[in-house]
């Protein structure tokens, strides 16, 4: 032993005991540092989990509310507004499913709340059911006409023009004013009443136009005549030309 | 001499055989690891097991009509500060006018809607983005993080650990998405958890829950019987900031290639 002792220089015993006492160290420290459950299922406390989870619902969700409303779901699921959660108008309700007599819905009855979806803004999608509510009824609450639960307009629109207003308008100012809306677009009964699921139809034709607007046409000698043959004839005309005000450039 | 290295020869030929089969061996016994592992938790009411999901969110940009209820919903469902500055979701609007230029707001995160801004003649496209924690396959939040209280678990939902967060705000920055903050009262880092309290019990995020539209879809990335893997088979889809590879689980349908 002492032969080895006398071999080995002192300087390397220093740096191996130093050595000895940083690793005793660090295996005593690092399992005290260390947060139990650590690495057990990544490089993360497992407990984290069960905080993540620990935590109580607000909102219940529409399964929950089904099962004692179900007449109101099953009239929700019937109209437009199918998709709507219950909550998303009467406010998280989870506390109503546990003490159904102590905490209740809000029923939002005045003209707030539509307007945060039905509000006319340019960035929401074409076809979304919008107002202006400056000039929608403006003393009125959305629920005095609409049933909030079945939203349809009050009375089935007459003619075309009670929803495609603008279009109406330019049309009545253009030399196409005497053209009836269905002349050009087949229109099914059922899309006044549900009018994304019955679209109208719109020609695909360019001889459609040319009905009036060819060389051949036999109509009104006022129309403006171009050879069908050579104008465009890559495009239908309403891709260039815009049918309801066709003066517009 | 020659024998000796014919035989060699053929002991090299099968050890190199041996090698490259036992290659295929531990491979499967990881993949079955995985499979059988479970989690315990400390709620026995909860039967959930995060090795057998995948969750991810797919987004419709053409769905949604930027009503705000996700991320009103989302301030209710975890507590979220209600200051204008906080929050786990939002909605921004982008406007794209004739001259070329992106306008994008986002009053108060879109909790209480948006209002007319911009002069209708001056658009040429405009549309909502909801936002949230990407969920990403390859988190920069979780690299950064000092101490591992940041980290995926094993249903790749990244979540935070707030008992053991620091509050040194690298995962703030290195978050690409700006979905992160520091809350003001506990000063540790807060972000989107898909709603995972909701989640292990079998219910969707309070976001998916609210959306009038179902501009918002969630559910597993991997299997085929889920409404997302419908989502992505039916939809044009895009990720925000493709090029970062942070491989985010929230995917966009019809996103505009001025989306940021």
């Amino acid at each position: 032993m002492t032969k080895v002792k006398a071999k080995v220089p002192e300087q390397v015993w220093r740096l191996a005991i130093l050595a000895v006492i940083v690793i005793t160290t660090f295996l005593i420290v690092r399992p005290m540092l260390i947060p139990k459950g650590f690495g057990e299922h990544g490089h993360f406390r497992s407990g984290a989990l069960d905080d993540a989870v620990d935590r109580d619902f607000k909102f219940a969700g529409k399964s929950a509310c089904v099962e004692c409303h179900d007449d109101m779901t099953d009239m929700l699921a019937a109209g437009y507004h199918k998709k709507l959660s219950c909550e998303v108008c009467h406010g998280p309700l989870a506390g109503h499913i546990d003490e159904p007599e102590d905490v209740h819905p809000t029923f939002p009855r005045e003209r707030g709340l539509c307007p945060v979806c039905h509000e006319y803004l340019s960035a929401r999608p074409t076809g979304f059911p919008q107002i202006v509510s400056q000039s929608h009824n403006t003393l009125k609450a959305c629920i005095s006409c609409h049933e909030p639960h079945d939203p349809k307009p009050p009375n089935v629109p007459e003619n075309c023009s009670a929803c495609h207003g603008e279009i109406s308008r330019s049309k009545a100012v253009s030399h196409h004013t005497d053209i009836e809306c269905e002349f050009c677009h087949e229109t099914p009964e059922l899309h006044k009443t549900s009018p994304r699921e019955h679209r109208p139809s719109k020609p695909q034709d360019r001889n459609f136009c040319g009905q009036c607007h060819g060389r051949a046409a036999t109509t009104d000698t006022a129309a403006p005549r171009i050879d069908m043959n050579t104008h465009e004839t890559r495009y239908v005309c309403w891709q260039c030309h815009y049918p309801h005000l066709p003066e517009a450039q | 001499m020659k024998n000796l290295i014919k035989a060699k020869r053929r002991d090299v030929l099968k050890t190199m055989v041996g090698v490259a089969s036992s290659l295929f061996i531990p491979k499967a016994l990881v993949a079955e690891k995985a499979e059988t592992k479970n989690f315990d938790w400390a709620d026995d009411s909860i039967n959930y097991n995060p090795y057998e999901h995948k969750w991810g969110m797919g987004i419709d940009i053409n769905k949604c009509i930027g009503c705000g209820r996700c991320s009103d919903a989302c301030k209710i469902e975890n507590d979220v500060p209600k200051a204008p500055f906080f929050f786990r979701t939002w909605v921004e609007r982008y406007h794209i006018l004739e001259n070329g230029e992106t306008i994008i707001d986002c009053p108060n995160g879109a909790v209480d809607g948006f209002k007319k801004k911009t002069e209708e003649e001056d658009i040429l496209r405009s549309f909502f983005v909801p936002k949230l924690c990407n969920h990403c396959d390859n988190p920069p939040c979780v690299q950064v993080c000092p101490v591992g209280a940041t980290f995926q678990s094993a249903d790749g939902v990244v979540l935070v650990d707030s008992d053991y967060c620091l509050g040194c705000r690298y995962c703030i920055q290195a978050c690409p998405y700006g979905a992160r903050f520091l809350h003001p009262v506990t000063k540790t880092a807060e972000k989107c958890t898909f709603c995972y309290h909701r989640i292990v019990r079998g219910e969707v995020p309070a976001c998916v829950e609210a959306c009038p539209t179902e501009a918002r879809i969630f559910g597993e990335i991997d299997e085929k019987a889920s409404p997302l893997h419908r989502f992505k088979r039916m939809n044009t889809i895009g990720v925000l900031k493709p090029a970062l590879n942070t491989e985010p689980k929230v995917i966009y349908a019809n996103l505009d290639m001025e989306v940021k």
